[in-house]
């Protein structure tokens, strides 16, 4: 198939229906519409099911409802409605059920603006919800990279029963660029035997629920989760270094961000400055030990976080670093975008400061 | 000897949780026994809600998925939209379904999904230790309510059958109660109505039972069914509110 | 090379497909492209913009924040965006609707009337393909006939009455380069 100019949202949608979803419940909020509005026209096609919930609330748990009755289930919102599904993104990792949760960033807090953002980093990557849990959280910096991971993100949260957000900011849900649609190697998945189908002849009954009133018996449950997650942390960190060899600084950056990095890693080139990115492309799990590695290079001075928020990441980066280096950070927020110049001036400042 | 009754096989044989005179245990099998009677066990899905009946997932032998406080009926829509065929049923209580969950019921409703929803109304928060519920009535005493509710401060209680009732795609709505035996054998009639009605792809059906509270009435289980039959039946009239022209 | 481009103006000007469009045609010759919309509430009736990024390499940022060229359709387009035209770079204006000169003296200004002769040829809403014929006449960011392939395809069967009216509307916003 040849490459094709796709808008991000529409490109994301038609993804995971190439992944075999075939249920989406959703609340309109910009900048993420036109993942609603693709959807409510092609999943009839395939067969499936669209459905406008009357709110992000009732939209996550007719995910969970779905999810626990064996489907490939998908929603997706922007900040605000994402606060909003938090409740019920709790109770679908607590019940351990697969689905995939899109999350288009846009400013905050409260209302915040409709512009791009990466300021729901903290409440995509720390649990956004309440008790202790994971998803997994994956950041496209590219059209062609959101439709891969959309497809990837399915056969995730299916092979560990978790959730999985796909984060991306409004830039990812509104620009067009080419993507072709190359399937994603598909892995080995265990049947759904859990599924709330019906018995239809099984004998026991399945039971959905995240409720385990007995302390001791909550405890092992949690206990059993976070087993799961030393294995998705085992398994499953993506990261892209970017022109790491005899970098004087390291750029921590994802998503659109990253990109704008690189053009900035190239204008400190002209100007005999070396310096290299780590792309985080799984904010959770985190490439901590890309970090630390880089940390460990003679070369490197410096970290530097940018980042589309007052700062969320750049705290993960610190705790990689373990200190060895200092980390420094360069955000707007609000829907600002950073621009190269001003990233090229911050990562002066900071290497004129070090020497 | 000839078997005269025998246990559903609907239920599970998990010895229930419920207080001593608790109505719940007399509609949950009553539920059951509409399942096994109208064959529908093998392909029954059901939501528990939270509240008393938050572990009913236990006690239905068909599967059964627990929902977030009020959130039964979108869970109800996942399921059923992805197994059409199944019978789904939510089970949830006045605080779950008339307060927290007042939006998702009254769409569920509206898009007229294809799902039973048994509501067991008895006035009160019975699992968080009889707080003031949207039903409780004026005057009714609750531990947030410690003097009884007063109209003026929290209005009147919320006619959740009669709401429900105007809207189109509700096409079967009854408010039952379980205070006597003969309104018992009427519950179970409509119960099975209900889910006879799911079965045909009518639309959305509810049940409202109107249910006892002992424990947070502070009444003996007599007394209670007695406050039932007195206080409440004449507040929540105990009537059919709609039924299909199909069925009827 | 990589052209970057912004393209503003009015929400109704077509500056949003005009971007489309370039991106295509650029995709069809096989170049890396990216559009980035502005969007939101601003988009109706108010003033839209978009960034076109077209390159031989791979595309890094998709924001445009060192045009090369900058095509604007309104006055607060021009307003906005003229500091964003890198020194060389081309500002294309839209004389008809801006009555404003360009203030910079570092950059190859173009005025080009697009609604005057978008009227004359019958339909004011063809000014866009006026602006973009005249972009595309100084910078070789993609070749008319690849964007006239794109619009034969996109306007096919009733519409493809509408094919020979971009062309024309194309030459007519060249010819106004000397």
């Amino acid at each position: 198939m040849a490459r094709e100019l796709w808008k991000g949202n529409e490109a994301i949608a038609e993804a995971a229906i190439k992944a075999g979803c075939r249920f989406f419940f959703g609340y309109p909020i910009t900048p993420q519409n036109e993942i609603p509005e693709y959807m409510s026209l092609r999943l009839p096609q395939e067969g499936g099911c669209f459905l406008q919930a009357e709110s992000e609330v009732a939209a996550i748990n007719m995910v969970y409802g779905a999810a626990g009755a064996g489907a490939r289930v998908m929603t997706s919102s922007s900040s605000p409605g994402i606060s909003l599904k938090q409740e019920g993104i709790s109770y679908i990792a607590g019940a351990e059920l697969p689905c995939v949760v899109v999350n288009i960033v846009r400013g905050g807090p409260g209302l915040g603006g409709i512009q791009p953002a990466q300021s729901d980093y903290f409440q995509a990557t720390k649990g956004g919800g309440h008790g202790d849990y994971h998803l997994v959280v994956l950041a496209p910096d590219s059209i062609q990279e959101a439709v891969n991971l959309v497809q990837e993100a399915f056969d995730i949260a299916d092979a560990y029963r978790n959730p999985v957000m796909i984060l991306g900011d409004g830039m990812i849900g509104q620009m067009m660029e080419p993507v072709e649609f190359v399937g994603v190697p598909k892995r080995q998945l265990p049947e759904k035997t859990w599924a709330t189908t019906g018995l239809r002849g099984r004998e026991n009954h399945n039971i959905i629920n995240s409720l385990f009133i007995d302390p001791a018996v909550c405890e092992t449950h949690n206990q059993r989760l976070f087993k799961k997650y030393a294995e998705i942390e085992k398994n499953e960190i993506k990261v892209e270094e970017y022109n790491l060899e005899g970098a004087e600084i390291v750029f921590a950056a994802y998503g659109t961000v990253s990109r704008i990095v690189k053009n900035a890693i190239k204008a400190l080139e002209k100007e005999g400055i070396k310096a290299g990115l780590i792309r985080p492309i799984t904010l959770w799990p985190f490439p901590k030990a890309n970090f630390l590695k880089a940390a460990d290079m003679p070369s490197v001075k410096a970290f530097m976080s940018v980042e589309m928020s007052m700062g969320q990441m750049v705290e993960d980066v610190e705790l990689s670093v373990k200190g060895k280096k200092p980390v420094y950070f360069y955000g707007r927020t609000g829907g600002m975008i950073p621009t190269p110049k001003a990233i090229v001036e911050e990562a002066k400042k900071i290497l004129g400061g070090a020497k | 000897m000839a078997v005269v009754f025998e246990k559903t096989k609907g239920l599970t044989e998990k010895p229930t949780h419920y207080c001593p005179g608790c109505t719940h245990g007399i509609i949950h099998r009553l539920v059951a026994e509409s399942l096994e009677e109208l064959g529908l066990l093998d392909k029954a899905v059901g939501v528990a809600p939270v509240g008393c009946a938050v572990f009913a997932y236990d006690y239905f032998s068909c599967d059964m998925q627990e929902a977030a406080h009020g959130r039964a009926p979108a869970c109800a829509t996942g399921i059923k939209r992805v197994h059409p065929d199944s019978a789904v049923f939510t089970y949830q209580g006045d605080g779950d379904l008339a307060s927290i969950g007042a939006a998702e019921i009254v769409h569920a409703a509206m898009r007229g999904e294809k799902v039973t929803t048994i509501f067991v109304n008895n006035a009160i928060y019975g699992m968080t230790g009889g707080q003031m519920a949207p039903t409780t009535l004026v005057g009714q005493k609750a531990t947030t309510a410690p003097l009884g509710r007063d109209e003026n401060h929290c209005g009147m209680p919320l006619r959740i059958s009669e709401m429900l009732a105007t809207i189109p795609k509700a096409v079967f709505v009854e408010r039952v109660s379980v205070h006597d035996v003969p309104n018992i054998l009427k519950a179970k009639k409509a119960i099975k109505k209900a889910f006879e009605i799911q079965m045909k792809g009518l639309g959305f059906t509810i049940v409202e039972v109107l249910s006892t509270c002992p424990t947070n009435w502070g009444k003996t289980p007599v007394e209670a069914l007695k406050w039932l039959k007195e206080n409440m039946v004449p507040y929540y009239p105990v009537q059919n509110f709609r039924t299909p022209e199909e069925v009827k | 090379m990589t052209h970057q481009i912004i393209m503003a103006g009015f929400g109704g000007q077509g500056v949003m497909s005009m971007g489309k469009i370039l991106a295509e045609a650029g995709l069809k010759e096989g170049k890396n492209v990216s559009w980035l919309p502005s969007y939101g509430p601003e988009m109706r009736g108010g003033t839209a913009n978009c960034s076109v990024i077209i390159s031989e390499e791979p595309v890094g940022a998709p924001t445009v924040t060192e045009a090369t060229a900058a095509i604007v359709m309104n006055r607060p387009s021009l307003d906005k965006f003229e500091k964003d035209v890198i020194p060389g770079g081309n500002l294309f204006i839209n004389s008809s609707l801006i009555d404003k000169k360009a203030t910079r003296t570092d950059i190859n200004v173009y005025y080009v009337p697009a609604n005057e002769i978008a009227n004359d040829m019958g339909s004011g809403k063809i000014a866009n393909m006026v602006m973009l014929g005249a972009y595309l006449k100084v910078a070789n960011a993609a070749k008319e006939d690849t964007i006239m392939e794109y619009i034969s395809e996109v306007f096919s069967g009733k519409k493809a009455s509408v094919v020979p009216l971009n062309k024309e509307a194309l030459k007519r916003g060249a010819d106004c380069i000397k």
